[in-house]
C-alpha cells in the first residue's frame, strides 16, 4: 500500500511521519509564512517526538482552493529557541503560544509570550508573564476585569477590558480554566475510553470532536467505514450544527431582550436534539460513534419520526427567523454590531460562521470533503456585513441548508453492517482529521511510534482561533454590547482549552 | 372621618399595589410567550423571603452603601403618599409638592448611586455613570410634563392639577396633554429600568443600566430597593393614570377606576417588553431627548392654543 505524500494529502488521510520533509528553523518559517501567503491556511502547529530531547515542531497548512493539505517540519536546537512565526503570520499567535507552554519552545520574536492557558494564581511553577494583561495607559483609561466567575451558568473564563468610557479599546481574553489534559488523556486512554474523552473535549460538539478522532484512528489504522455509517455520522453532524445554530438565534435574541424569538428558538433547538435522541439515545448524540462505524442503526420508524418532527420544526423555524429578522429593534441591535472586517478574519484564520459572516468562504465540508460530504456539494454560506447581523444570519441560512441534506439524506440511509473492525494501528503515522463542526473546523491529528502506540495526539478547536476575532470585534465597540457579540461568536472554553 | 380614609386608601394602596404590578408585568410576558408564568404575587414572596435573610457587606463599604437603599425606599415612599393615588387630590398633597416629588425621586436615585459607587467596583461604577447620564436627560422630560400638567390650574401642585383636568376638557381635547402623557410614559419606562431602555431580566452585568448598581446588595437591603423600585413605577404610574383617565373626585369608583389604571400601566409595559427588542445604550438618549422635545412641544402648544 502507498501512502500519500506529505506535501500533498487529502482530509482523512495518514503520511508516513518519516517523509516530512524537514528544514531549518528559519526556513520553516519562511515556507510557512509563504505558503500561507499563496492561498494555504495554517490548521495546526504542534509537536512531534524528534531527536532525543527536543522535539520537532510541525505545522499542518490546509491549501482550500485545491483541496489539499501539507506537512512541514523542522528540528529545534537545545534551548528550545526557534524564530516566531507569527511576526509574518498572526494566525499563528495562539498556536504557538500553546506549543511554548506545552513543550517549552521559544517562539522566539512573538509579540506576546504569555502563556495561553496556565495561570500564576493557579500554580506557583507559572511564569509571572502569565499574570500580565496589556494595559492602555493615558487620561480616562480604565479597566474593567469579567469573571472567571460569571452570573450565569456558563463556563468559567477571564475577560479583560481597556475602555474608556463606554468604549473598549482592547479587550485581552484568558482563558484555561478548563483544561483537563485532553490531548494526553486521549492519547493514553484505552480505544473504548478513548471516545469518551474525544466527546467530551467540548460538551457541546460531542459529534463534531467524536468524528474528528474517529477519523484520526480509522487513518492510522487503515479502515474504511461503511456506507450506511458514514451517511449516519454526517447526518448527526448536520443535526448537531442545526441544533446549536438555532440555540444561538435564540440567545441572540434573549440578549437583546426579544422575548418571541428567545423563547421560540430555544424551543425548536429541542426539536433537534430530540432527533439526536431518537437516533442516538442521547441528545448531544454522545454514544452514536465507534472507531469504524457508528453503535446503532436507524429503523424505518424512527427515520420517519425524526422527518415528522423536522418538517413541523422547519415550518415554525420559518416564522419564527422572519418574525426576527424583520424586526427593527432587533436589526438596530445586529447591525454593525461588533465588525470584523475581512482583512482581520482572514489574518487571524478565523473559522467556522466567524469566518464566513466576514466574507471569508471557507468550509472543510466543500473545502477538504470526506466521507459523506463528498457526494453532496455544501456551499459555503457567506456574509459580508462581519457583524452581529452576518453571523446571525449565517446560522439562519446554513440551518436551511443542513435541513436540505438531512432530509433528503435520512429517508435514504442504505442498508448495511454499521461498523466494521479496527486492527492495531499501523506505525509511524501522522494521521489528520478535519471536520467543520457548528462552530468550524477541527482538527485533530495523532501520531504512531514504531511499535504503532500512540505517541502524540493534538486537538485544534475552532474556538482557539475564533476568541481573537471576539478581541477584534469588540475594539471600538461600547462595551455594554460584548455580551451580544460574545453571543454572535459563542465559542467554546472547554474546547480552547482541552 | 373622610380624612382617615383618604389616608387609609392613600397609603394602603401604595404598600399593597406596587409588588403586584411588577407580578402582572410577568404575568402578561408569560403569557404572550406562551408560558404558564410565575404567580402574580412572586414579587411579594420574594421580597419576603430576602427580609428574612442576612445582609452581606463587604469591608470595603460605608454607611453610604447601608443607608442608600433605606433612603431610596423612604423617599419613594414619601413621594408615592404626596402624588394623588384614588382621588384627585391626595390628603399629604401641598402647594408646590410637585417638585418635592420630582427631587425626592432625585434624591432616592442619587443614594443608589453613591452606594453603587461605594462598593469601588467596576461594573457598578459603571452603572452609576449610566443612570447618571440617562437621568439628567429623563429629569427635563418629567419637568416639563409635569409643567404641562399644571398649567390649566396655574398651580405647581398635583391635586390642583388633576382636580382642573376634567375642567380643561381631559386628555382627548387637549393636545398638549396628549404630548405630556407621551413624555410621561417614555420617562416611565426609562425611570423604571424596562425595556427599551434597560432589561430588567438579563444577568449581563455589562449591559445592565439599573440592576448591575445593586448587584452588591443583599438580604432586606435588597428587598428594600425592590419595594422601592416598584414604588416608583407605582408612582410615575399614578401620575400617567390620572392624567390620561378621568377619575371622579369621590365614591369607590375612583380606586377601582385607579386600579384598572396601574394594570393597565403593568399590561402596557408587559406588552412591549414582549414585542421589541432592547434599544442598544447608545441610541437611549435620542429616545430620551425625543421625551424631552415632545414635553417641550406640549408645553408650547398649552401656551400658544389659548384655551387648554
Amino acid at each position: 500500500m502507498t501512502m500519500p505524500n506529505p506535501k500533498s494529502f487529502h482530509n482523512g488521510q495518514a503520511v508516513v511521519v518519516a517523509d516530512i520533509v524537514a528544514v531549518a528553523p528559519r526556513a520553516f518559517r519562511d515556507l510557512v509564512v509563504e505558503s500561507c501567503g499563496e492561498g494555504g491556511r495554517l490548521a495546526a502547529l504542534f509537536t512531534l517526538p524528534g531527536r532525543p530531547g527536543m522535539p520537532d515542531l510541525v505545522a499542518l497548512v490546509a491549501h482550500d482552493a485545491e483541496g489539499r493539505l501539507s506537512l512541514l517540519k523542522t528540528g529545534i536546537g537545545a534551548g528550545g529557541g526557534y524564530p516566531s512565526l507569527t511576526a509574518g503570520l498572526v494566525s499563528a499567535h495562539a498556536m504557538e503560544r500553546a506549543v511554548c507552554e506545552t513543550d517549552g519552545l521559544r517562539p522566539e520574536g512573538h509579540p506576546w509570550p504569555k502563556p495561553l492557558r496556565l495561570h500564576a494564581a493557579l500554580d506557583p511553577a507559572v511564569p509571572p508573564a502569565a499574570a500580565t494583561f496589556f494595559r492602555v495607559e493615558g487620561p480616562g483609561v480604565h479597566e474593567v476585569a469579567v469573571g472567571p466567575v460569571h452570573a450565569g451558568i456558563i463556563e468559567p473564563g477571564h475577560f479583560r477590558f481597556q475602555c474608556s468610557g463606554e468604549t473598549v479599546h482592547h479587550l485581552e481574553i484568558h482563558l484555561g480554566y478548563q483544561h483537563r489534559g485532553a490531548e494526553a488523556l486521549l492519547r493514553d486512554a484505552t480505544p473504548a475510553r478513548r471516545m469518551v474523552v474525544a466527546e467530551s473535549i467540548a460538551g457541546d460538539t460531542a459529534i463534531g470532536h467524536g468524528l474528528a478522532c474517529c477519523r484520526v484512528v480509522e487513518s492510522l489504522a487503515g479502515v474504511q467505514v461503511p456506507e450506511a455509517a458514514d451517511q449516519l455520522r454526517a447526518i448527526a453532524l448536520e443535526l448537531e450544527r442545526m441544533a446549536y445554530h438555532v440555540g444561538d438565534l435564540g440567545a441572540l435574541c434573549n440578549d437583546v431582550g426579544y422575548l418571541p424569538g428567545a423563547s421560540w428558538f430555544s424551543r425548536l433547538r429541542r426539536e433537534f436534539l430530540n432527533s439526536l435522541l431518537e437516533i442516538t439515545g442521547n441528545r448531544h448524540g454522545r454514544g452514536l460513534l465507534a472507531f469504524g462505524g457508528v453503535r446503532v442503526d436507524v429503523p424505518a420508524a424512527i427515520r420517519q419520526s425524526v422527518l415528522d418532527r423536522l418538517a413541523a420544526a422547519w415550518r415554525d423555524l420559518q416564522d419564527v427567523a422572519s418574525l426576527a429578522f424583520d424586526s427593527p429593534s432587533v436589526l438596530s441591535r445586529f447591525e454593525r454590531t461588533g465588525v470584523v472586517s475581512r482583512k482581520a478574519a482572514l489574518d487571524l484564520g478565523l473559522v467556522g460562521p466567524s469566518a464566513r459572516a466576514s466574507g471569508c468562504s471557507r468550509d472543510v465540508r466543500r473545502d477538504h470533503p470526506s466521507g459523506a460530504c463528498a457526494t453532496h456539494r455544501f456551499e459555503p454560506v457567506v456574509e459580508n456585513g462581519g457583524d452581529v447581523l452576518a453571523r446571525a444570519r449565517v446560522r439562519w441560512r446554513e440551518v436551511a441548508r443542513s435541513m436540505e441534506f438531512v432530509r433528503s439524506r435520512l429517508e435514504a440511509i442504505p442498508e448495511g453492517v454499521a461498523a466494521v473492525v479496527v486492527p492495531a494501528l499501523r506505525p509511524g503515522l501522522l494521521g489528520v482529521a478535519l471536520v467543520e463542526g457548528w462552530r468550524g473546523q477541527i482538527v485533530h491529528v495523532a501520531s504512531t511510534d514504531a511499535e504503532g502506540r500512540l505517541v502524540t495526539w493534538r486537538v485544534f478547536d475552532p474556538s482557539l482561533q475564533n476568541w481573537f476575532g471576539l478581541a477584534m470585534a469588540l475594539r471600538g465597540t461600547p462595551i455594554s454590547d460584548f455580551p451580544l457579540c460574545n453571543k454572535s461568536f459563542n465559542l467554546s472554553y472547554a474546547g480552547h482549552d482541552v | 372621618m373622610s380624612v382617615v380614609i383618604d389616608i387609609a386608601v392613600q397609603a394602603g394602596l401604595l404598600i399593597l399595589l406596587p409588588l403586584p404590578m411588577l407580578g402582572l408585568i410577568n404575568v402578561v410576558k408569560s403569557r404572550v410567550a406562551g408560558r404558564r408564568g410565575p404567580p402574580l404575587l412572586q414579587p411579594v414572596f420574594d421580597v419576603l423571603r430576602l427580609l428574612r435573610k442576612g445582609a452581606v457587606y463587604s469591608r470595603t463599604t460605608t454607611w453610604v452603601f447601608a443607608f442608600g437603599p433605606m433612603i431610596g425606599l423612604v423617599a419613594t415612599f414619601l413621594a408615592g403618599l404626596i402624588v394623588p393615588s384614588a382621588f384627585p387630590t391626595s390628603p399629604f398633597g401641598f402647594p408646590a409638592d410637585v417638585f418635592v416629588v420630582a427631587y425626592l425621586l432625585g434624591l432616592g436615585r442619587f443614594f443608589t448611586m453613591a452606594s453603587a459607587l461605594d462598593t469601588g467596583s467596576a461594573f457598578e461604577g459603571m452603572g452609576a455613570s449610566r443612570e447618571a447620564a440617562f437621568s439628567a436627560m429623563a429629569e427635563p422630560a418629567l419637568l416639563l410634563a409635569l409643567m404641562i400638567l399644571c398649567i390649566p390650574s396655574r398651580v405647581p401642585s398635583f391635586g390642583d392639577a388633576f382636580s382642573a383636568l376634567p375642567a380643561a376638557g381631559g386628555l382627548l381635547r387637549s393636545p398638549g396633554l396628549m404630548l405630556a402623557a407621551l413624555a410621561l410614559g417614555v420617562v416611565l419606562l426609562a425611570e423604571t429600568a424596562r425595556i427599551p431602555v434597560d432589561d430588567p431580566n438579563t444577568h449581563l452585568e455589562l449591559t445592565m443600566i439599573h440592576e448591575v448598581m445593586v448587584l452588591d446588595h443583599s438580604g432586606p437591603d435588597f428587598a428594600f430597593i425592590q419595594i422601592g423600585y416598584a414604588m416608583k413605577m407605582y408612582v410615575l404610574g399614578a401620575v400617567l393614570v390620572h392624567l390620561v383617565l378621568p377619575i371622579p373626585q369621590d365614591g369607590w369608583a375612583a380606586p377601582a377606576l385607579f386600579i384598572v389604571g396601574q394594570a393597565a400601566v403593568a399590561i402596557e409595559i408587559g406588552v412591549i417588553e414582549s414585542i421589541m427588542a432592547r434599544l442598544r445604550l447608545s441610541r437611549v438618549p435620542q429616545l430620551l431627548i425625543g421625551a424631552c422635545v415632545v414635553a417641550a412641544v406640549g408645553v408650547l402648544v398649552l401656551f400658544t392654543g389659548g384655551r387648554p
